[in-house]
């Protein structure tokens, strides 16, 4: 007895690390982590992207690490203040990423080979505000807009709203109806009423770029009607979000849709793949309602998601070879249609096979596009905008904040720290 | 021969040897613990003096706690998650002490039946990770999914159900009756344990006095408990202006709605760690940290120097 626990014990210390050693020998195994939000994403990185790249580089080995959203800022801080990083930082766009590169925790990336084939405007979220130094791959983009079940819109017997007043419409079609939940939104979480209520309907009225250039050059303010409008807007989604929907979820939001009991979501294009894997129904998007027929659209396409290393990591030229990789049109290709909903930034164009993400991309041809108000320049300082437009987006919904009040209490905020260049 | 002995004995002083042990037996937990607690302690109290000056920390003064209690948004945030600290800690005394106490005395009874399982059954909450207790009643309330309509239904109670942990207005209350469902079992133990404790001819000798029910229990037992309930206030007090992990798990880091739920644990975080796109502030994080150890040290100085002193002991 006591000889078999000794080979067992001997096996185990003495003969395992010599087969490690042994591997390790045949080929030197360097392991790579990214740090990643994107837990949704797990299985496409595992089972996708992480195997093509092994299999063209096979000396080094990758992990995909993510965790959850929103704490993933703050504890990749930390690690990275501890040093306990992985060696690839997913790099959340605008001032976030610059305050890591600031810190010298992200290394430049001007010499990587492949950062060439993107654009200044696909580099602008990672690069410094004088355009010179990018510090990170950018990965992809997101667009804002509503996902709809096409068989509750024929069950019911409605069209895709085109305007403000036929979207009204629909939603009151589908209250009367019955059947259906008309918007799957909560305001639990506070975020999905800004990222997907605010930041999405908001661009038609503060005209995108224009009124977020203004914004932030001190030309116009977050009292003004074309901020307070989106608010307006908002306000009236309340009737027609679900039975108690001041407790409803993130999660919760996404099942009822999948599940097919609502019709309409408010959405980003990330919601694609997972909801393609849940539901068995046809699904459509539309863009942002306008007000008047023939009025300009405009959509919010978000520089989203950017990969950039981590300059005390302990694997520099395994990491490189990974993010010129992630550079290249072939990495564009693979995430494009791996996770469709995230739009390559690559400069070449990629084929994409969902049906629903062209749906997506293809506003683009008519649509002026535009990024998240909150999260360039305006949102470097405390309080912080993004943080506080959730806060009131949520409240404007439930009711317990006028618009009038939600815009007058985040540009307080943001006049205690930010002084627009004169 | 004897001669000898004795004069040995006489001239050897009576040497008490060093008692080593005691050092080494206190060793392993007095290192552990001042690794652990009281170092983080002192520096987190230090780092509360501190700030990044133009890259650099630097030592500030008081400065931090001026910005605390003087930055009209921060101390905003801060009297918000006090007041709402306070409410909680009033809705664990008024409804988690006394419902504890109630049970201890109905468990002591005696010829209740069953009463080891109802103590059991009570006390496994208290045990149960805050994690599942928050994704339980999370469930357990959710407008969508929950048992609670459809039971309120089945009881032609429908319309008294709403989403309180989406209401600005319920929600604190809410999390602070989840909060005393799981950790009632802990003054129960204690108060059930301090009941036993009274001795059978106290209770006997009120008997013959024609001191019984519910008079026995205002008279006799609840002056002999007194001690305990101190104990039990001290130790909710504690764990309520500690307490972090539970609103965190049912309403997030943000406290929602409208940081109706934020307390000093959820703000110390936010702070700390920062949220989402909000960076985390050390310095303010200790300041904050500092401002909570003062006012459990105040909470708990009351009762030692003022209530306890007070407090008559009987001996038996």
């Amino acid at each position: 007895m006591t000889r078999i626990l000794k080979s067992i014990l001997f096996a185990t210390t003495v003969l395992a690390p010599a087969g490690f050693v042994a591997t390790g020998a045949s080929a030197q195994t360097a392991t790579l982590t990214i740090e990643s939000w994107r837990n949704d994403d797990l299985p496409i990185w595992q089972q996708k992207i992480i195997p093509a790249f092994e299999a063209k580089n096979p000396g080094i080995k990758v992990t995909f690490a993510p965790m959850a959203p929103t704490e993933y800022n703050s504890a990749v801080n930390a690690k990275l203040e501890a040093g306990t990083a992985g060696d690839l930082i997913t790099c959340r766009p605008f001032d976030l990423s610059l305050a890591m590169f600031q810190k010298g925790q992200l290394a430049s990336l001007n010499d990587l080979p492949g950062i060439s084939n993107f654009s200044d405007v696909g580099k602008s979220a990672w690069s410094t505000d004088d355009g010179k130094t990018t510090f990170c791959v950018p990965m992809a983009s997101v667009i804002h807009g509503f996902i709809y079940n096409k068989k509750a819109f024929t069950d019911v017997g409605v069209q895709i709203p085109k305007t403000e007043d036929e979207f009204f419409a629909v939603l009151e079609k589908f209250k009367k109806d019955g059947k259906y939940i008309p918007l799957a939104m909560g305001t639990k979480d506070q975020w999905e009423s800004a990222t997907m209520g605010y930041y999405n309907i908001g661009p038609n009225y503060w005209k995108g770029e224009d009124g977020r250039k203004a914004l932030i050059a001190g030309k116009e303010k977050l009292t003004d009607a074309a901020w307070v409008e989106p608010y307006k807007t908002l306000a009236k989604w309340k009737p027609y979000l679900g039975d108690g929907f001041e407790a409803q979820t993130y999660p919760d939001s996404q099942n009822l849709f999948t599940l097919g009991r609502a019709a309409i979501y408010p959405a980003g294009s990330w919601e694609i793949a997972p909801f393609k894997a849940q539901a068995d129904f046809e699904m459509g998007a539309f863009p942002p309602p306008v007000k008047k027929a023939g009025d300009t659209c405009y959509i919010s396409d978000h520089n989203d998601i950017g990969i950039g290393l981590n300059a005390k990591g302990k694997n520099l030229e395994a990491a490189k070879k990974f993010l010129s990789w992630v550079a290249s049109p072939e990495f564009a290709d693979l995430y494009a249609n791996a996770a469709p909903g995230f739009f390559s930034l690559n400069s070449t164009p990629v084929k994409m096979t969902d049906t629903l993400a062209q749906e997506f991309v293809s506003w683009r041809q008519n649509c002026k596009p535009t990024i998240r108000p909150s999260a360039a320049i305006v949102g470097r300082g405390q309080p912080n905008l993004d943080l506080e437009m959730w806060r009131v987006s949520a409240n404007v919904i439930n009711g317990t904040q006028t618009p009038e009040q939600a815009a007058a209490e985040t540009q307080k905020g943001l006049d205690s720290w930010y002084k627009p260049a004169k | 021969m004897s001669d000898t002995e004795i004069a040995d004995i006489e001239t050897v002083p009576v040497k008490r040897p060093t008692r080593w042990h005691i050092a080494v037996f206190l060793a392993p937990a007095f290192l552990v613990y001042t690794a652990v607690m009281i170092l983080p302690l002192i520096e987190t109290l230090r780092l509360s003096f501190f700030n990044i000056v133009e890259g650099q920390l630097a030592f500030v003064g008081f400065s931090n706690f001026q910005t605390l209690f003087g930055d009209p948004r921060l101390s905003a945030d801060f009297w918000n998650a006090l007041r709402n600290n306070v409410i909680f800690f009033i809705i664990h005394m008024l409804v988690q002490n006394p419902v504890g106490i109630a049970i201890a005395a109905m468990l002591s009874l005696p010829g209740l039946r069953f009463a080891a399982f109802y103590r059991s059954a009570i006390f496994v909450p208290t045990l149960l990770s805050f994690v599942i207790v928050g994704f339980i009643w999370k469930l357990i309330l959710s407008p969508i999914w929950g048992i609670a309509p459809s039971l309120m239904d089945l009881v032609g109670l429908k319309w008294a159900f709403a989403p309180w942990l989406g209401k600005a207005e319920t929600a604190l209350i809410a999390v602070s009756l989840i909060s005393v469902w799981q950790y009632v079992g802990i003054p129960m133990m204690l108060i059930y344990a301090a009941l036993l404790n009274i001795p059978d001819e106290v209770l006997e000798a009120a008997e013959c006095d024609g001191i019984t029910g519910w008079s026995q229990f205002w008279k006799i037992k609840l002056p002999l408990i007194l001690p305990s309930i101190g104990i039990v206030s001290v130790l909710t007090f504690v764990g309520n202006f500690n307490a972090f992990d539970l609103i965190y798990t049912v309403q997030g880091a943000l406290a929602g709605p409208n940081g109706s739920t934020d307390i000093l644990g959820t703000l110390l975080y936010r702070t700390f760690f920062g949220f989402q796109n909000q960076m985390g502030d050390r310095s303010m994080g200790a300041t904050i940290a500092a401002v909570m150890f003062l006012i459990i040290l105040a909470g708990v100085a009351l009762y030692l120097f003022v209530i306890q002193r007070r407090m008559r002991r009987y001996q038996f």
